[in-house]
């Protein structure tokens, strides 16, 4: 089944040389991980904004589950779609768990069902409930800000989730076990994940499909071993030459994920 | 001093009174219509500089000749009083309103719209909140602000402390003069002092 879909979608914005998105179609089937891959202003940003309407395209069509995301409220819209930042942006004000409540009290859970969901997502990014629940962001590490803002995201069960390279900002160890855990959210959740960064090793480590982008076009679309047996032109070529370890977990074998 | 106190206890009190009523007043009318004028300020930092600007020549206009301006508008009195003494607070109070709304990061922002919160809920769940030290600072400004000014309303027939002020000094009556000066001192003093403790609290 076919979870989003870009048919012909442009955006420009004032100032650019380029368009952020040039004429981008992509098909996006449910059950992937997604990475998109590319440098800063290649449109990858753009790009997984244009699906949670934070930017609106010049031109083209969305479609969520076969529906045009312009035929949806915006603000309905957002609250199907899981979105993680960088920046990671927890309310400094709220206690980790009314951060995480944060869309359950816009959908008016009980409270019940809200703390219960709270410990749960707490668990599942491996923080304990009864440690962290009470605590505000200030007294959290960057790691564990960010599995807050994960947990933020993913309590109310989306479909799809937009994650905005979240682990950007946090140390490699950090990154590392995120990334694990995070592969393995995913994994148990057969729900749609696009996940933008600008690390090679993170793209294929993650990605069971790569979306490389430069100057808003889409390059190449494909797993990770098509792309380095197949690169789809020399941009494509050159990035994997920059990381060899990438190219020899896939080139031997494929392990290494 | 404190015999000139006791003997004219009605008088003074009841000046007190009538000042307390028209800061209090004052601070009510200025908080809604700042309230209002700032929500609409929030899509626009161009029209917000452009709005506080105004705001602040307004605030270093004289205000007697304020008074005097808005006179045959207005006529004497509260009526005059009142709004002269609103406008004066807008300057303080969006000036601090503004800066703390703005002070919020964008972050946040961006992570609140993106979770689905609708800018009324984003303005009254993330922004208002973290803005409130910033706003309670504003208001606590224009409290002292407005005790002051309208000491000077009373030349208008305002009533309040002023009144006691100005007959002391026509009369050259000190004890008139030291008990008008006490007087508004104090209201300003307990404001400052309740608003500081207010703050504390929000800032926890």
């Amino acid at each position: 089944m076919t979870a989003v879909e870009l048919k012909n979608v442009n955006k420009q914005f004032p100032g650019m040389s380029y368009k952020a998105l040039d004429n981008v179609s992509v098909t996006i089937e449910e059950g992937e991980f997604i990475t998109i891959l590319g440098s800063s202003g290649c449109g990858k940003t753009t790009l997984i904004k244009t699906i949670n309407r934070l930017y609106e395209p010049d031109s083209g069509d969305i479609f969520l589950y076969g529906k045009n995301i312009r035929d949806t409220n915006p603000v309905e819209l957002r609250r199907s779609i899981g979105y993680v930042i960088q920046q990671i942006g927890l309310f400094p004000h709220m206690t980790v768990r009314d951060n995480i409540a944060t869309i359950p009290k816009l959908l008016k859970w009980d409270k019940a069902k809200t703390d219960e969901q709270v410990d749960r997502l707490l668990s599942l990014v491996q923080l304990d409930p009864a440690e962290f629940r009470n605590r505000y962001p200030s007294q959290l590490s960057g790691g564990q800000q960010q599995r807050i803002g994960l947990a933020r995201a993913l309590i109310a069960d989306p479909k799809v989730m937009l994650l905005d390279e979240p682990f950007g900002a946090i140390d490699a160890i950090n990154r590392e076990k995120l990334q694990n855990e995070l592969k393995k959210i995913h994994a148990e959740s057969h729900k749609t994940y696009l996940f933008v960064t600008h690390d090679i090793r993170e793209a294929f480590k993650l990605g069971t499909k790569i979306i490389i982008m430069n100057q808003g076009k889409i390059l190449q679309y494909a797993t990770a071993q098509e792309i380095i047996c197949k690169p789809a032109d020399r941009f494509v070529k050159e990035l994997i030459q920059t990381t060899t370890d990438v190219s020899k977990d896939y080139v031997s074998g494929g392990e290494g994920i | 001093m404190f015999s000139y106190f006791a003997k004219h206890a009605d008088m003074l009190l009841g000046a007190f009174a009538e000042h307390l009523l028209i800061v209090f007043e004052t601070l009510f009318l200025s908080v809604i219509l700042a309230a209002v004028i700032s929500y609409f300020l929030l899509k626009s930092e161009k029209a917000t500089n452009m709005v506080i600007q105004i705001f602040s020549a307004v605030y270093s206009i004289p205000s007697m000749a304020l008074f005097a301006m808005l006179i045959p508008l207005l006529g004497l009195g509260n009526a005059t009083a009142i709004p002269v003494l609103v406008a004066y607070n807008q300057y303080l109070l969006i000036r601090n309103i503004m800066s703390g709304m703005q002070q919020v990061d964008k972050s946040m922002l961006e992570a609140g719209t993106g979770m689905g919160m609708s800018h009324w809920q984003l303005v009254t769940r993330v922004q208002l909140p973290l803005a409130m030290p910033s706003i309670v600072a504003g208001i606590r400004l224009s409290i002292v602000s407005t005790t002051g000014i309208a000491v000077i309303a009373a030349s208008i027939n305002a009533g309040g402390l002023g009144k006691i002020l100005l007959s002391g000094l026509r009369t050259m009556n000190v004890n008139k003069i030291l008990w008008g000066t006490i007087l508004s001192v104090i209201i300003a003093l307990i404001a400052d002092v309740g608003l500081r403790q207010l703050e504390k609290r929000i800032r926890r």
